[in-house]
């Protein structure tokens, strides 16, 4: 008896939000309208410090982070792959630390400094990662690469703060630069190409001259 | 994903009255389970209330010589931490070994804990499954049950409990503190927190609606030598197949816990007391009641087998 309920408010949820989606186009503010589900959509608006620039946005609470970038700030270097977390195509460093953008909201990221492939550097003036990667031809179709070289510069930062990894075997000293430890550390980073030894060389490249 | 309100909450007993007054509420967290289940509509809260904000992100030494981890603590921050380092061995190399660097910087202590199973018909909404839709039925049952529980599942339903972290807390005693919306605290031994499947697969531990995870304490060290190995189908990024906590003291004497195996991380008190004895003795009652299927019951050798290999390098 639920269930039939509950499906006869979905139907006509359905048909409404068809007419809403053609209204939209002319009158955005009707996006208050009931969904799909019969639940308003609900917004919130939030600030973002994106590349160095302050940005403002009022948004679907729904809005990954990932979303907000793409869609809203056209920042399409942060790629959507899978979009669960499953394989780091979406990776930005925000407030110092890489994560990934797909699984978190953007409304929970309120006040925060978020760095995208953009924001690490443009051709002409690359950073070191960005050189070394096209150096040692870390990708081939290059689209999980984005992440790959935010990744990579989060990565070492960690090595650097002392933060251990499933193949550090001592835990009480700092962690080894070595290539298992880059390996490992890099494994949320899915290369379909497999362009996996090159990217290990422009890290070590990297990490080489930076320590 | 449906549409949800969102608030940001002001204080943990705020955060308890809001998740108790507001219909289908949620706490969100790292989000990296909530979210990813949110967009399957496997989740589908109607409002969340963001944790992140309240402060809880602390580690403290106790007086009695153990630690306090706040329920915001971040899994990276938990394995990075001199102390955890240092007295906690086996809860760094279990942290560690799960998800990826990247979501490790988002999941939280309490998140962790609360992640929801991996069994592949829960996450396919078009199969019956008992935890997603209670009273469904279970397709794990009969189904491909490769990864599934081999002891203390129920006829209702055959999932695991995911998590690498909560086989540490489990081996380490952790307890578990919570607040109420009446502001009232409990602490919750970690063996009493996590519930077998029976007749309700979808009710997965003992908090009470709204209740909020505060922190997780330690007991003070208790040395040994710690280890965790966990054995999956890749070297790296992917979930326990069977997953082995053990300390083990100098006179053979110790703990041992288990992920993959069952609805929770396993142990059994008679298990830690054959140590002494081997491998065997101690897998003779970790799984004196076990009910595998026939694709899961290689579980039953390869965690025997993982032990003896844990057993044999700590003598070593
Ligand atoms: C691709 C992938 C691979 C993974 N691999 C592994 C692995 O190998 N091993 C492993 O152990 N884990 C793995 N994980 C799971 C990961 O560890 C969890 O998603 C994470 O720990 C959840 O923490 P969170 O803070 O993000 O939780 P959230 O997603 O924010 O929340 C999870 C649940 O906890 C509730 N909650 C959160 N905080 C509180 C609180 N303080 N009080 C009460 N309720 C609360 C939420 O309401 C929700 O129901 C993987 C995840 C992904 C996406
Ligand atoms: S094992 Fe549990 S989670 Fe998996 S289908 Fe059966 S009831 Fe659902």
């Amino acid at each position: 008896m639920d269930a039939f309920k509950e499906f006869r408010l979905t139907r006509r949820g359905l048909l409404r939000a068809g007419a809403v989606s053609v209204a939209a186009v002319a009158a955005p503010e009707v996006a208050a309208a009931p969904t799909a589900t019969g639940r308003p959509p609900s917004h919130a608006s939030i600030k973002l410090r994106v590349n160095g620039k302050e940005q403002e946005l009022t948004l679907d609470t729904r809005t990954t982070l990932l979303d907000a970038l793409r869609e809203h700030l056209r920042l399409t270097g942060p790629k959507k792959g899978c979009d669960h977390g499953q394989c780091g195509a979406c990776t930005v460093i925000a407030d110092g630390r890489r994560i990934n953008s797909c699984l978190t909201l953007a409304v929970m990221r309120d006040g925060a400094d978020i760095t995208t492939i953009e924001g690490l550097g443009q051709p002409g003036h690359l950073h070191a990662m960005q050189a070394a990667f096209v150096k040692h031809d870390g990708y081939q179709c290059g689209y999980c690469t984005s992440g790959q070289i935010c990744s990579a510069v989060a990565t070492l930062d960690e090595i650097r703060q002392g933060v251990p990894s499933h193949v550090t075997t001592d835990l009480n000293i700092p962690p080894p630069l070595t290539a298992a430890e880059l390996r490992e550390r890099m494994s949320g980073n899915i290369c379909r190409c497999g362009a996996y030894s090159n990217i290990v060389e422009a890290i070590t490249e990297v990490a080489g001259s930076a320590t | 994903m449906r549409a949800f309100t969102y608030e940001r909450a002001a204080s943990p007993a705020a955060a308890a009255a809001s998740a108790v007054r507001m219909a289908n509420a949620k706490f969100v967290a790292g989000g990296t389970n909530l979210l990813d289940l949110m967009k399957l509509e496997i989740e589908t809260p109607s409002h969340l209330i963001d944790v992140n904000n309240l402060a809880l992100d602390t580690i403290d030494s106790m007086d009695d010589g153990g630690l306090r981890i706040g329920a915001l603590v971040r899994n990276t921050d938990l394995a990075a931490d001199a102390r955890v380092r240092r007295d906690y061995p086996l809860l760094s190399r279990a942290l560690v070994a799960g998800a990826s660097g990247q979501l490790r910087n988002m999941a939280t202590t309490a998140g962790n804990l609360l992640q929801r199973t991996r069994c592949p018909y829960f996450y396919d909404t078009n199969q019956p499954c008992n935890k997603r839709v209670p009273g469904s039925g279970c397709a794990a049952i009969g189904g491909v049950s490769r990864q599934h529980a081999v002891v203390g599942g129920s006829k209702a339903c055959i999932a695991t409990h995911p998590s690498d972290m909560a086989v540490a807390m489990r081996a380490l005693d952790a307890v578990v503190e919570t607040v109420a919306a009446d502001g009232a605290t409990r602490r919750i031994p970690i063996a009493d927190f996590h519930r077998l499947p029976g007749d309700t697969p979808q009710i997965e531990t003992t908090l009470k609606t709204g209740e909020l995870i505060t922190a997780v304490t330690l007991p003070a060290p208790i040395g040994g030598i710690q280890q965790y190995h966990k054995v999956r189908d890749r070297a790296s990024y992917a979930f326990a197949l069977v997953s082995v906590g053990l300390i083990v003291q100098r006179d053979g004497t110790g703990r041992v816990a288990l992920g993959g195996v069952a609805h929770k991380p396993w142990r059994v008190e008679a298990a830690d007391r054959e140590l002494p004895h081997g491998a065997k003795a101690v897998a003779g009652k970790l799984f004196a009641d076990a009910h595998p299927t026939e694709e899961n019951a290689y579980k039953l050798t390869l965690a025997q087998r993982t032990l003896a290999a844990l057993l044999a390098d700590a003598r070593a």
